[in-house]
């Protein structure tokens, strides 16, 4: 793209409710109580009431029928400008991040002056479908047009029937649910327990360590009483850990456990976006820009490929695009799916094999300095309500960046379907 | 509207009312309080003077400014058949002697009973110090008597009675507190001693509109989720400044819905927190430049008796309600975030003044908050700035209302005006004090208590 008709979109800081666990602080909200919740506490902390936006994005991955118009539904409910436009984003664990990059390119391409990105997730009011058989059975009622034929289709009524529909978190084109694919995958890039546990446990000490230093005063709004992600161990321990048992993966080497894979989560995540002159006008300090992002997808299902595999291939093109190397980033958020997700992705991308034959590089991609790796934790820690996720790395990495004065960090999100969301940010010196 | 007095809205009913007169019990009196747009006095106003007085005409340039029907004879208003003044404002500062105090009692005397119901007296006089002989020292100091037991008898009525004390000089800077005390925004603030330096009439700022005197200022208020801190904001916002909310992370939810009602902005923030000094002056730098007013409003109670209280409970009593205000203060003047016109107001209390069995903790906090206004006063006043703290007495807040039955109607009744004060009557004080017009107030400590009897 030509680089003179883009500006610089900026990231002028993020509001999240905290993380609970499925049924717990959150199981009667909603996802639109949620986002709204989320939008508020932005409008708050940048003083925007009766604001009109460019534009709102957000999503959520488990959405009821009803809620086609959920987050322009959020909006009319907010504190912002009712005249401001807001759509739905629907991209697995991808959508915080995807809707981010969907605001900021608007704003880079001077469409929109200003947005929010956002994301939001409920498993615990999650919507319920009722059964195909008996979908059918009331469509055709709908479309019966006198009493008798009416008679005639309740005859078909089942008991079986009654069985509703729940949401399940399974790959539809391989009945396999997002643990069992990745348990495939943890073991054929030979991950070991103890490194799992051991990632898992930073996260949440990290985690501990940004709320006990007030990293997240001003990134996050307490909801329902709520003051911190639920999900949070600090205590946690490798002691504790390894009593766990593992619940992917089957036999001896299994090694994926409740602890070390996310649990459900119910949560919401918005990300304020705007040009550099928007920003200046409200006297609201610009945190970092986004600079690039990179969309990519594997074929796990007759490929072979990993089907949280996709960053892996879409980091290495995003970085060449910007002629960057892996080395040249201060920060790296590299959402933890499961622990092994993010360890295997490491692993590739030090594999000269993998680095060779699947990215066509001469040498390996390179490795990750754990020091910049997920600093203040990430899903494992927080919880990871799906569509919530995105936001959440955005604003804490922003924030990160602002902090250190100037540097560049990476994010990437792997999500269900064999997508992966990538994306740079930097602060310029 | 905070929790209730039932036994207000009993004896102000008319079966109700009949019972309490019957039993001899006092009516709590239903205080006017003030609404956007409503003139400062509804009813005619009677001035009067000592002979001699400095501070009839500043006084009667302030009524002719507000709009209100001067009355200049006791006869004009002692005519008619019903109570219908709404304030008594007499020019004591002619008094320069003791035998001369008899001009309280043949001014008011025949007047007295003539103040409508949520009438005003206000008295102004010369600061003692100021005074030219031992003589006039003596009588301008024995004024202040006069007016407190005024207070009590008119506060049966919803009436209060105030000291002014017009420092030489002073009479330019006089409008935004004659204003103040003579509307309802001072329902609750009775029989207050309030002084009012000199001031050069070019410094002192007059707002557009008189209701909304803060347009285009920048206030903080920390503890600004609920209670009185909430109060405190929204009557700001109302009044036309652009408020930035302070809490506690934890109150983050709360503090959010208050600042998008009033349309300010949020900053989660714990005050006792080290980092809380440079993170509220990066904050304000970042955001608006410059604070035009500081409310310390966040505080917190943790009551027992001096032998069994924890260290715990000492500490952090005195960080939160004092410490921690000198830290911010401190860092928002080096880095110059409070300049020339600010207004710095430390909510206090009369536990402060009076002292409060099972709160010594407590109560040293917010005698230090005096003990601050008194410290820097001198030096804001060279800034162009002021300080002042304001001192509730019993208001119908959440924790009141928790109180054991005894001790609440202890403490709503033991005053001039036989009720506790609301929220919006602590906040109404304060954006008086917060207003740019009240550049000539520096240094007091006014107490919103409805003359309440103890530590009077």
């Amino acid at each position: 793209m030509n680089a003179s008709t883009r500006r610089p979109a900026a990231i002028l800081g993020g509001n999240r409710i905290p993380f609970a666990r499925q049924n717990g602080a959150y199981a009667e909200a909603s996802n639109q109580d949620m986002l709204t919740a989320a939008l508020d506490g932005l409008v708050s902390r940048f003083g925007l009431r009766d604001a009109t936006l460019g534009e709102v994005a957000a999503g959520a991955v488990l959405k009821k029928s009803r809620d086609f118009n959920m987050t322009r539904e959020s909006v009319l409910g907010s504190a912002l400008a009712a005249d401001t436009p807001a759509y739905d984003v629907q991209q697995a664990c991808g959508t915080g991040l995807e809707t981010t990059i969907h605001v900021a390119n608007k704003v880079a391409l001077g469409q929109i002056e200003c947005g929010v990105a956002g994301g939001v997730d409920t498993t615990s009011d999650a919507p319920i479908e009722v059964n195909e058989d008996l979908r059918r059975l009331l469509l055709d009622l709908n479309k019966a047009k006198s009493v008798p034929e009416r008679m005639r289709l309740l005859t078909r009524l089942r008991p079986g029937q009654i069985v509703p529909l729940i949401p399940r978190n399974e790959e539809p084109r391989t009945g396999l649910s997002m643990g069992e694919h990745q348990a495939i995958s943890t073991k054929r890039w030979g991950i070991g327990r103890e490194e799992q546990d051991e990632h898992t446990v930073r996260s949440h000490q990290r985690l501990a360590a940004a709320y006990d230093r007030g990293f997240l005063d001003d990134l996050m709004t307490p909801f329902l009483g709520l003051e911190r992600d639920q999900n949070l161990r600090p205590d946690s321990t490798m002691e504790k850990l390894a009593k766990l048992r593992p619940v992917f993966g089957e036999g001896p080497d299994a090694t994926m456990t409740a602890a070390n894979s996310t649990p459900l989560t119910d949560g919401a995540s918005t990300v304020l976006v705007a040009s550099e002159e928007w920003a200046e006008e409200r006297s609201l300090p610009v945190l970092a820009h986004l600079v690039d992002a990179e969309t990519g997808a594997v074929d796990f299902v007759h490929g072979g490929d990993d089907l949280l595999g996709a960053p892996l291939y879409a980091v290495p093109r995003l970085l060449a695009r910007n002629g960057l190397e892996l080395g040249d980033f201060d920060f790296y958020e590299i959402h933890e799916a499961f622990a092994s997700q993010v360890l295997m992705t490491l692993k590739a991308w030090e594999d000269p094999a993998f680095c060779s034959e699947q990215l066509g590089l001469e040498a390996p991609f390179g490795s990750i300095d754990l020091d910049r790796l997920n600093v203040n934790g990430s899903s494992l820690a927080t919880g990871h309500p799906f569509a919530a996720t995105g936001g959440r790395i955005v604003a804490t990495l922003a924030k990160l960046l602002a902090e250190r004065g100037s540097g560049r960090g990476l994010i990437s999100i792997c999500a269900a379907g064999g997508q992966g969301v990538t994306a740079i940010l930097e602060r310029p010196a | 509207m905070s929790p209730a007095d039932r036994f207000q809205s009993i004896a102000n009913s008319p079966v109700g009312g009949r019972i309490t007169r019957t039993l001899g019990l006092p009516t709590p009196p239903i205080l006017e309080r003030h609404e956007p747009g409503k003139p400062v006095v509804s009813g005619p106003v009677l001035l009067g003077g000592a002979h001699g007085g400095r501070l009839t005409e500043p006084a009667r340039e302030v009524l002719r400014s507000i709009g209100a029907h001067i009355l200049d004879s006791p006869a004009a208003a002692s005519g008619g058949e019903d109570p219908d003044l709404s304030a008594i404002v007499f020019d004591a500062s002619g008094i320069d002697g003791v035998e001369r105090l008899k001009a309280l009692y043949e001014f008011f005397h025949p007047v007295v009973r003539a103040l409508r119901r949520s009438g005003r007296v206000v008295v102004l006089t010369t600061p003692p110090a100021e005074a030219d002989s031992p003589d006039e020292a003596i009588a301008q100091r024995a004024i202040e008597g006069f007016v407190r037991s005024v207070g009590k008898e008119v506060g049966s009525r919803g009436s209060t009675a105030q000291t002014l004390q017009v420092a030489r000089g002073g009479e330019p800077g006089l409008e935004s507190t004659l204003r103040f005390l003579l509307s309802a925004r001072s329902a609750y603030v009775s029989g207050q001693v309030i002084r009012v330096e000199a001031t050069e009439a070019a410094d002192v700022v007059v707002p557009e509109d008189w209701d909304a005197p803060l347009a285009g200022r920048v206030v903080a208020v920390t503890g600004a989720s609920r209670g009185i801190g909430e109060s405190i904001a929204t009557v700001l916002a109302r009044d036309g400044a652009e408020v930035l909310c302070v809490d506690i992370p934890a109150a983050g939810e709360a503090l959010s819905a208050v600042a998008n009602r009033i349309g300010g902005s949020s900053l989660q923030l714990d005050v006792t927190d080290s980092q809380a000094p440079a993170r509220l002056a990066d904050h304000v730098a970042e955001r608006h430049g410059r604070l035009d007013g500081l409310v310390h409003n966040a505080g917190i109670t943790r009551d027992k008796t001096l032998g069994r209280m924890s260290e715990d409970q000492w500490d952090a009593v005195l960080d939160v309600n004092l410490a921690s205000q000198t830290r911010l203060n401190r860092e928002l003047f080096e880095r110059e975030l409070i300049g020339a016109g600010g207004r710095l107001v430390s909510v206090s209390s009369v536990s402060g003044i009076a002292g409060n069995r099972g709160q010594s903790n407590y109560a040293t906090s917010k005698a230090g908050i005096i003990g601050m206004v008194g410290a820097l006063a001198p030096m804001l006043r060279e800034r162009g700035a002021t300080i002042n703290a304001v001192a509730p007495g019993f208001i119908e807040t959440a924790m009141t209302a928790a109180m054991p039955l005894a001790v609440r109607e202890g403490g709503r009744r033991t005053n001039s005006l036989v009720q506790g004060g609301q929220p919006v009557d602590v906040a109404e004080t304060i954006g008086w004090l917060a207003s740019p017009a009240s550049t000539a107030v520096n240094g007091n400590v006014v107490r919103v208590c409805g003359q309440a009897l103890i530590g009077a």
